[in-house]
Formats: structure tokens, C-alpha cells, sequence
């Protein structure tokens, strides 16, 4: 079904109109050798019919695997009520809308979704989201290149224990606008980002730290030291994190004396489905003394002349639709749709619920690792506290033990062999509160079946 | 009409510049750009011991509206920002070649002075503007 308005006929007579002979000539102005023509390797136009199934058939290759991988996107239980309000047609649109303040409903939605992440992660303002984890951490660390006006060196210190693929996004969308990226060592022991490389650093010019807590391999790091130290030596504090965890860890606002600078994550483990990758959303909340350089939409409570309460979007004239290539970055938008789910998954479970939710993946985590280190050639790399993930090391190959894994119905975890290799044959598993203990006594004999 | 002080000086983009008896020079912007940009919510003021350019954008003033630069009308060094803007940016609404002043230059190169526009000249440019 078509969904443009004009009939053939409806364009050709605006065209004798406005006495154009075609509409490629109304282009005329644009110089032939910068149009874009028809692109390479995208295929002809489906109908809707063929599309859905198409994606029906694409969907069912994945099967309906047990899931033990985390790495950034968690399986969580949904309850049946947050999509089923995110699908009114009252909330259902991707986008901040154009004519905000005719769209109260909608603002009011956002302004609780940024005072629920403001109190979540302990820090006094939120925008209204971003695209995903990784894209918020490049946008956090441009942001502390802005914010932090006395530091000219734009180097941020990034632990290797950051989820590697933020750190490539970051670089990607960062160093072309002359931002530095120095990695931080990991302690072979512990895990966790080593000390003694921050004090190589000391009395440099650092523009930021980034921590990200828990680090990828679950571990928790010493984030009241890290940030202490970062602002020691006149660092801004960057913290990545998983806001689930939060709901029993204490959150960035209140690490070290003062509490960190710069806040962000992905928004997938609040009401938001693994979707195979996406869309899920980032989340960025900070200091009131740095919010005139945070990316994105704010949305306001403010009262109208008659005194009446309202919301309204804040601090536009900084985005990128007026103040163009000036603006504090290019993003204009949010992700209203997934922010609309979180927002009721987060108003559902409640605090208590989130923190049910925290411990029972923490406890299912710890079930999952003492029944697989039970097994021979299986070990646990690093022991230290973490929250709901953990990295094991096999005495085989990772790569062929997650596909015999794979053939019995299984996704074992994320290998970590490739970004990782010092780890040797080195595995991330995970366990959500979505996996029974049932699910785990499986997950423990097939693999013994599996390194037999 | 704006008021246009007539022992100023000019840029046609809307700032002035007063060279004050210790050779600095105290920049802001004029009444006419003040009032077409509305009640100011915020004015980034640069920091002092910077070196800039002639021309080159070093304040930004923004309004509920709009966030325009503010560029320098000679090149030196910032000796001196006017701090109260953080907390009251309707001063330059109010008092914009009084109170409302941004930055002041200690200039390089006295002669750029000369290259300003004068109040003539400057109010042809607004009045170009309006129509």
C-alpha cells in the first residue's frame, strides 16, 4: 500500500502549475556530478507482503535459543504490560515531536524518564536520550572536551575494560574532532584497571577518565579511587554504566568525594527486547553546572501565564536546528520510543522491584558459575566482586566449544579470545533472572557433554 | 530606533568596542542586536589570557531563540570578562553598553581600531537591515 498522498495525476497539474516540466527539474540546480544516484547493492523495492516475510524468515534462523551471553544486551523479563501501553497510539512515534509543546503527553513521559535516570544514577540533570551506550560515551567524552575549558589537551584515558565496542565507536565519531584515546592496562590478576598506570599520568593535562562500572568482564572497579584520583589531577569523570546495577550499587553521583562529572549508558536493560541488536537507547546525565554543554533534548517543567504547570523543550538554542554547525553536537533527537518503555518498566517494577530484579540476576550469575567451574577445564579468570556477568577460561578452544554449544540449542556467552587474546581461551557468561535454575543444571551438563 | 552612542565604535556585525584610557578595549554588543535576539538566558564569555584574532568568534550570547557569536573587533589578549553575566545575562538587555559589557582586549595592533565603523556608519548598516 502507498503511502504517498499525491496521485500521478495530482503531480503533474502542481507541476503545469507552477509551469515545471518535471520534477528532476526542479533539481536543475544542483550540479549533475553531486546527485546522488541509484545505489549499488540495494535491491529492488519488495511490497509490504514480501518484506514481513522476508523478516519472518531471517527471524526464525535464530531460532530460540537458551541465552548465557550479556556483553552489553540483556535478556530481561518484560512484563506484558510496558509494550502493550508503549503501543497506544497516544505514545507511538520514535521522535520528540516537531510541535513539542502541543505534545504534553509526551513531554511530561520524558521529563519523568529524565528525573527517574537523574535519581538513578545520583546526578542532578538528564537529556532525554540518545541513540545507544556506545554513541552516549563518544558524545560524553566531546562534551568533557567542552566542559572542561582549562584543559587543552582533549586526551581521555579510557580503561581497557571498557566494552571494547564503545571504545570503537567512540574513536570513531571522537578523533576526528582531535580527540585523544589513551588505553589503560588491566591488572592480569584482578581484572580490574591498574592503578599504577593512572600515576603515569599524573599532573598531565587530562581532559577526562572514563570508568566503566561493572567493567566488561562483570568485575567491579575501584571507583571511588579512580575518581578521586581523576579529579586530583584536574580530570573530568566520565562513568559507563549498566543502570540496572544501580539499583543495588552506588550510583556515580556519589563516587569518591565528590561524585563523578559526566554519566551515560545503554537504556536496552530497562523494558527494551535484545531485538537481534537494536534499536535500543543511550542515557546521559550530568552535573547542573555542565548542562549547557550536554548533547540532546531537555525537556522542562515550567508554568504558562496563567500560572498553570507544563512542560516545554529547554535549552534548544544550543541543538544542532539552530545553531547549526555550532551546535553542542548533531544530535536533534531522541529515542522517544524506547525511552517511552523504559519509562514504564522503571514506573512498573519500581525501586524495590528493580533491586529484585539486580539481585536475582547477581544470585543466578553466581549459580551459573559454580556449576560450570565444577567442570574440568573450566576456571574462573578473575574472582573479585562483580554484578551478573563473569569471565571463565577453558582449557580448549572457545570458538568450537560455543558451536558444539550452539547445535544443542545453547548461545554460551561472548568469546572474549578476539579483543582479549592475553585471556587465552576466554569466555563472558551471563545469567539474567530470566534463566532457571533448570536452565543452568542444562547449560552445566551440556557443556561437560561438550569438553568430554 | 536603538540607541547608537556616538564615541563608540563598530562591527557590522553588531558589537561595539570602546578604547578606555588604560589602551584596552571593552567589547559588547549593541542595543539593536540585543533587542532583535530578545531576552538573553545565557552569555559564554572567554577566558581571560586567551589570544585572539580580529573578527574571530570569542563570547557567545544566547536567547531563548537563538545562540550567536560574538566576535572581536580587534586582536589581543582577554584582560578582563565581565563575570556578573553568569548570574544576570539581562544585563546586556538592559544596559548594553554600560553594565552589559562582555570582554575587554588589550589590543595588539592599535591601528585595527581605525577599521571600525563609526556611529554613522553603523547606523546605516541597521538601518539596512530593517529593510
Amino acid at each position: 500500500m502507498p503511502f504517498i498522498p499525491h496521485t500521478e495525476t495530482d503531480v503533474a497539474e502542481m507541476l503545469r502549475t507552477i509551469g515545471v516540466p518535471s520534477i528532476d527539474a526542479l533539481f536543475d540546480e544542483i550540479p549533475a556530478a553531486l546527485r546522488t544516484r541509484a545505489l549499488d547493492g540495494i535491491p529492488e523495492a519488495m511490497s509490504e507482503m514480501e518484506v514481513a516475510r522476508l523478516m519472518q524468515e531471517r527471524a526464525d534462523q535464530d531460532g530460540r535459543p537458551l541465552n548465557f551471553i550479556g556483553a552489553g544486551a540483556y535478556e530481561h523479563h518484560i512484563p506484558a504490560a510496558v509494550w502493550a501501553i508503549v503501543t497506544r497510539g497516544e505514545f507511538y512515534s520514535a521522535y520528540t515531536p516537531y510541535q513539542a509543546e502541543a505534545s504534553q503527553g509526551t513531554l511530561q513521559l520524558l521529563y519523568e524518564y529524565q528525573t527517574m535516570m537523574a535519581s538513578l544514577t545520583g546526578m542532578q540533570v538528564s537529556n532525554a536520550s540518545l541513540y545507544d551506550g556506545a554513541s552516549a560515551l563518544a558524545e560524553a567524552c566531546l562534551m568533557a572536551v567542552r566542559a572542561h575549558r582549562r584543559s587543552k589537551s582533549a586526551r581521555i584515558l579510557v580503561p581497557a575494560t571498557v566494552n571494547p565496542t564503545y571504545l570503537k565507536v567512540a574513536r570513531t565519531i571522537a578523533e576526528g574532532q582531535n580527540l585523544k584515546f589513551d588505553i589503560l592496562p588491566y591488572e592480569q590478576r584482578e581484572g580490574t584497571t591498574q592503578r599504577s598506570s593512572l600515576e603515569a599520568y599524573a599532573g598531565q593535562d587530562i581532559t577526562a577518565v572514563v570508568i566503566q562500572q561493572p567493567n566488561f568482564f562483570g568485575l567491579l572497579e575501584d571507583v571511588d579511587a579512580i575518581t578521586d584520583w581523576a579529579h586530583a589531577n584536574n580530570a573530568l569523570v566520565i562513568a559507563v554504566v549498566n543502570p540496572l546495577s544501580l539499583a543495588i550499587l552506588k550510583p556515580p553521583g556519589e563516587w569518591g568525594t565528590k561524585g563523578v562529572d559526566i554519566v551515560v549508558g545503554d537504556g536496552q536493560p530497562l523494558g527494551v527486547p535484545l531485538s537481534s541488536g537494536g534499536p535500543y537507547f543511550g542515557f546521559m546525565t550530568t552535573r547542573m553546572e555542565h548542562v549547557r554543554q550536554m548533547p540532546g533534548r531537555i525537556i522542562g517543567r515550567t508554568v504558562d501565564l496563567d500560572g498553570k504547570p507544563g512542560f516545554t523543550l529547554t535549552l534548544q538554542a544550543r541543538e544542532q536546528h539552530i545553531r547549526r554547525s555550532k551546535a553542542t553536537s548533531n544530535i536533534c533527537t531522541n529515542q522517544g520510543l524506547l525511552v517511552t518503555a523504559a519509562t514504564i518498566y522503571m514506573s512498573l517494577l519500581g525501586a524495590e522491584g528493580l533491586e529484585q530484579v539486580a539481585a536475582a540476576c547477581q544470585q543466578q550469575t553466581n549459580k551459573l558459575v559454580d556449576a560450570l567451574t565444577k567442570l574440568r577445564g573450566v576456571k574462573l579468570a578473575f574472582d573479585g566482586p562483580r554484578f551478573h556477568e563473569a569471565v571463565l577460561q577453558l582449557d580448549r578452544n572457545v570458538g568450537e566449544v560455543l558451536e558444539q554449544l550452539a547445535r544443542a540449542g545453547i548461545v554460551g556467552g561472548f568469546d572474549l579470545s578476539q579483543q582479549y587474546p592475553e585471556l587465552g581461551q576466554a569466555l563472558l557468561v551471563c545469567a539474567t533472572e530470566t534463566r532457571t535454575d533448570g536452565d543452568i543444571e542444562r547449560y552445566a551438563k551440556t557443556l561437560a557433554e561438550v569438553m568430554q | 530606533m536603538s540607541s547608537i552612542p556616538a564615541d563608540l565604535k563598530y562591527l557590522e556585525s553588531h558589537e561595539w568596542a570602546r578604547l578606555e584610557s588604560d589602551g584596552t578595549v571593552t567589547v559588547g554588543i549593541s542595543d539593536h542586536a540585543q533587542s532583535a535576539l530578545g531576552d538573553l538566558v545565557f552569555v559564554e564569555v572567554p577566558e581571560i589570557g586567551k589570544t585572539v584574532e580580529k573578527g574571530a568568534a570569542t563570547a557567545v550570547v544566547e536567547s531563548v531563540k537563538a545562540a550567536s557569536d560574538v566576535y572581536s573587533p580587534v586582536s589581543g589578549e582577554i584582560v578582563a570578562v565581565n563575570e556578573a553575566l553568569s548570574g544576570s545575562p539581562e544585563l546586556v538587555n538592559q544596559d548594553p553598553y554600560g553594565q552589559g559589557w562582555l570582554f575587554k582586549v588589550k589590543p595588539s595592533d592599535t591601528a585595527e581600531l581605525g577599521q571600525l565603523l563609526d556611529a554613522g556608519a553603523y547606523e546605516k548598516v541597521v538601518e539596512k537591515e530593517a529593510h
